[in-house]
């Protein structure tokens, strides 16, 4: 393999491995509550922005992460308790348009409370870049990847392994018949939510020391990490993992051999052909239609 | 019981002409001129979306990336190849409703939010197009557009496009309003129910969904076209993905499968930004509150939400 | 039931609204118009220019006002969209009746409302960069910023003296980066300048590793980028990452603290034009820029506890430039002060000295930048 195809691959997959992190939070939504949650997007904001202004509080960074994560999850409940829960006998789009609205007051928000300015955080664990076959890995890119490894090591454990995840996969799958079990169907709404928020918050923190995080950071995030849950298929875990990966490592490929101007729409190609040849998604379950 | 609710609908044409032709004397300056006028330019794309999803039930996320398409044809081929702006505007029409055609069978093939995301990565390709070929669009930076002129007659007073936007959008109502009472319309009420009985009982699905598909697209790029002209610069964040997100917003607020919601709620959410100025740096704040709270209070959108609480009081 | 207090707010708020949108006309005040994008891709430019307009117009009040007349600034946020900023200019002129408009973060904002402007007769002053702005030079129409032309320039000559020829260049998807990227191609081949190899990157992007390898392997002597924000960092740490050969230049839309901060020893070694209000402290004394500079500094700094960004210098010397002219106006009559702003001379502002004329709307000479290097951290002044 070329030094040069390597290097566009680690930047593939490093970048891919967050939208994979984003596009898991959509999924687990989705699986809950079929609603496509485009407030995603704003948990990476509030992850980044919210460690380093926890931060700069004075709290050490370990603190300031865990903090920025529980900020996102109190954040990502209160969305489903005050908004997502109160509208659920309303139609699919009427939902997507408050989570829009969500987002537009939470980024608003986050411009006026704490700023306009770019902020980077420190990398883990240094910037010293490790040399591998003529290419370079930060070492930031080994903590995303590792992070993300075993987020969905954990989450295959949760939903497989665990009687509450398999409850919330239960009831993804057929949520009238989870309450007949006796499933809290609304304590898996929230715990979607807030797994969704906790999971977006890590792949915000994450990715700060690479990129600096802005009050906006969320909204290309946000569409990237959709379409990687949708190239997957829509629910589903493993799927968005893949569908992250193919979006970054497309991007990459595409600025590195086609064109960099056009390396986006180049990913936005292949997800649309994707879904012309397979229009589930690549791991989505064929939805048979109720009549 | 159906003659009652088509004369209803077309005395609304009535009264929505009423409007239009008074409005005017109720405008003291260019601003209020200029907000009605985007009003009526984006209550034509929405009165479309909302055959496709409202009556048709198939979401487009990338309507604006039409919207941009007629934008931008009349602008190219009106001040960069000489041509007319009314054989401009006629091209760029063909020109969007044959791309709509040429995808519309591969798009519309998808479901709910894969065609969300298939419609969202259209829009998406569009405007990236527009922002990089700098030497044809100006790129991100915009081009300027001559106004429009039709037999040697300029338009450039606001009361002038206020005319041709009023009228454009009373026609626009009226034709969709035709439609659905068509026997397109009922067939896509059909789909809207449920695509597979309709299958069943003989419905070419397809067909109709396509023709709702370019119909509205053709609405989107020529409403694109008259704004092009009117404000005589464009920039590509017409064809951005927040616009689209805009108009659907815009069909929603006012109410799926209502044409006059969609005028409303093209009114409302262009002149909304106008009045919450006032809320300075929470301006944004406030803007996605009042989404959120309306949808989670009025689900089915203004129009037929008032239409239900007048209906309970009366009954 | 819920409802109808729901509709009872709305209907409440919107009046409230109203009547504050309506507003009372406060006589005898001179009336400042802005319109900014605060917010949306370019609010790191925005957000400053915003601060710095707030914070002197606040200032010139305490002082007095201009010509013993308290001073009003209305200032709408347009979010970087062209066609909220013509609806606001519409307002500004018809609804507001401001004097003098100040505004106009980017270029497509600004030649989107130049219609307006020139159609109502309001003297417009831009703090925008590209040149087609002033050029061809319009009756109403002035800006402060340096051109994209301008920083370009500064750059081939450094190089040249530098002994480089041969360059790389990357460049973001911005109206910004777009202007540049295209004056960097259009002035290289008189400069002795040859360009080997041009990429992009997309909004939003967070790694530019597979574009800077290209450039690292098409052996060039040094790269110019052409971006700001955020990107400039991320830029900056690959571009070391990578060990790329050669320096790497910037424009001066990295001028902020924020891009050091950001890139961190990556940052080190970095040569870049910019305003001489970043170095104000290490100009000699005798420099004209050097108290103006320093003084807005630490106004600034007190006020907002943030860095300065030459961003929000712009909008410094935009109002400044507007007070001037209408103080030697004595008057808010427009044409006279737009003659008076037309014949702003030997005005000395954040970004240099300013001369206008009738065919130089902008007035600022290319030894107006100041040629920077990072050098531990901080800047470090050149010459």
């Amino acid at each position: 393999m070329s030094s040069e195809l390597l290097q566009f691959l680690l930047s593939g997959i490093t970048v891919g491995a967050i939208y994979a992190l984003v596009g898991l939070g959509f999924s687990i939504i989705y699986n809950a509550s079929h609603v496509i949650n485009f407030a995603q997007g704003e948990f990476v904001m509030i992850g980044g922005m919210g460690t380093v202004f926890i931060a700069s509080a004075g709290a050490p960074f370990p603190i300031a992460m865990i903090g920025a994560v529980l900020l996102a999850v109190v954040i990502g409940i209160s969305l489903q308790k005050l908004a997502i829960e109160r509208a659920r006998h309303a139609s699919v789009v009427t939902i997507i348009i408050i989570t829009i609205g969500a987002s537009i007051f939470l980024r608003g928000l986050a411009g006026v409370i704490w700023n306009r300015d770019f902020h980077s955080l420190p990398a883990f664990s240094g910037e010293q870049p490790i040399h591998v076959a003529g290419a370079v890995i930060v070492p930031q890119s080994l903590w995303i990847l590792g992070v993300t490894v075993a987020v969905a090591v954990a989450l295959f454990v949760f939903f497989n392994r665990t009687m509450i995840g398999k409850a919330m996969l239960g009831t993804a799958h057929n949520p009238f018949a989870a309450k007949l079990v006796g499933i809290n169907t609304n304590n898996i709404l929230i715990l979607s939510f807030a797994l969704a928020a906790a999971l977006g918050a890590i792949g915000g923190i994450l990715i700060a020391p690479m990129a600096p995080t802005h009050y906006q950071v969320g909204i290309m995030l946000g569409l990237k990490g959709f379409s990687a849950a949708i190239v997957g298929g829509l629910g589903s875990g493993p799927g968005a993992m893949v569908g992250g990966l193919l979006v970054g490592i497309a991007e990459a490929l595409a600025a590195g051999y086609i064109s960099s101007n056009y390396k986006d729409v180049v990913a936005f190609v292949i997800i649309l052909l994707v879904l012309f040849f397979m229009p589930s998604g690549l791991f989505g379950s064929r939805a048979s239609e109720r009549v | 019981m159906k003659g009652a609710t088509v004369a209803s609908r077309y005395g609304g044409v009535f009264v929505l002409a009423v409007i239009v032709a008074v409005l005017p004397w109720f405008l003291p300056n260019s601003f209020y001129f200029d907000v009605v006028i985007n009003s009526g330019i984006a209550a034509i794309v929405c009165v479309g979306l909302n055959l496709l999803i409202g009556y048709a039930g198939q979401i487009s996320l990338g309507h604006a990336g039409f919207f941009a398409l007629g934008a931008y044809s009349s602008a190219i081929l009106t001040d960069n190849l000489g041509w007319p702006p009314i054989v401009s505007l006629g091209s760029g029409l063909l020109v969007v409703a044959l791309l709509a055609f040429a995808i519309a069978r591969p798009i519309l093939r998808l479901k709910g939010h894969y065609l969300a995301m298939a419609t969202l990565g259209m829009g998406i390709i569009i405007s990236i197009v527009l922002n990089q070929e700098v030497d044809l669009t100006g790129g991100p930076d915009g081009m300027p557009v001559s106004s429009f002129s039709l037999l040697g007659q300029e338009v450039d007073s606001e009361l002038g496009w206020y005319w041709i936007v009023g009228g454009s959008l009373i026609i626009t109502v009226w034709l969709a309003l035709n439609l659905i009472d068509s026997a397109v319309g009922r067939a896509l009420r059909a789909v809207h129910g449920s695509e597979v009985a309709a299958q069943v009982a003989g419905v070419d699905t397809t067909r109709y969904k396509i023709l709702i598909f370019v119909v509205s697209a053709v609405l989107a790029a020529y409403a694109g076209s008259l704004f092009a002209h009117y404000t005589g610069f464009l920039t590509p964040s017409e064809g951005s993905f927040f616009r689209s997100i805009e108009f659907v917003t815009m069909v929603v607020l006012g109410g799926m499968a209502s044409v006059f919601g969609s005028v409303i709620g093209a009114a409302i959410l262009t002149a909304l930004p106008q009045f919450l100025t006032v809320f300075h740096d929470y301006e944004h704040v406030m803007f996605g509150l009042v989404m959120m709270l309306t949808m989670i209070f009025m689900p089915k959108g203004l129009l037929p939400s008032l239409r239900n609480w007048i209906n309970k009081r009366t009954s | 039931m819920n409802f109808v207090r729901y509709i009872c707010t709305l209907i409440a708020g919107a009046a409230l609204a109203l009547c504050s949108f309506i507003g009372i006309a406060v006589a005898d005040t001179i009336k400042i118009g802005s319109f900014l994008a605060v917010t949306g891709p370019a609010s790191f430019l925005g957000d400053p220019e915003k601060k710095t307009l707030e914070l002197y117009v606040d200032k010139i009040n305490e002082q007095g006002g201009i010509n013993g007349k308290q001073v009003e600034l209305t200032l709408y946020d347009t979010g970087l969209d062209a066609k909220e900023a013509v609806t606001f200019v519409k307002r500004l002129i018809s609804e507001d009746q401001v004097d003098i408009i100040v505004g106009g973060t980017t270029t497509g904002e600004t030649m989107a409302v130049l219609k307006e402007i020139e159609k109502a007769g309001i003297p417009f002053i831009s703090l925008a960069g590209a040149s087609v702005i002033i050029d061809p030079p319009k009756k109403w129409v002035f800006k402060t910023p340096h051109t994209d032309a301008m920083a370009v320039g500064m750059v081939y000559n450094d190089m040249k003296k530098e002994g480089i020829s041969k360059i790389g260049l990357i460049a973001g998807a911005g109206g910004f980066d777009k202007s540049c990227m295209k004056n960097a191609q259009a002035l290289a081949e008189g400069a002795g300048i040859s360009i080997a190899i041009a990429e992009t990157y997309g909004k939003g992007d967070n790694d530019m590793t597979p574009q800077l390898t290209k450039i690292k392997n098409a052996g060039v002597d040094a790269t110019l980028f052409c971006g700001f924000g955020g990107p400039s960092s991320i830029v900056t740490k690959n571009y070391a990452q990578l060990g790329i050969e050669g320096p790497l230049y910037h424009t001066h839309g990295s001028c902020s603290k924020g891009f050091i901060k950001g890139a961190g020893d990556a940052a080190n070694g970095v040569r870049l034009p910019c305003a001489a209000l970043l170095v104000a402290d290490q100009l000699p004394d005798d420099d004209p820029q050097k108290t103006i500079g320093m003084d807005y500094i630490k106004a600034y700094t007190d006020k907002y506890g943030s860095d300065v960004s030459t961003f929000g210098g712009h909008a410094y010397d935009a109002l400044f430039i507007a007070v001037e002219a209408l103080t030697k106006a004595g008057t808010t009559d427009k044409a006279k002060v737009r003659d008076a702003i037309e014949a702003t001379e030997n005005f000395i502002g954040v970004d240099g000295i300013f001369n206008m004329s009738e065919s130089d709307h902008m007035g600022l000479s290319l030894d107006s930048f100041k040629m920077l290097e990072v050098e531990n951290g901080n800047w470090k002044y050149l010459y």
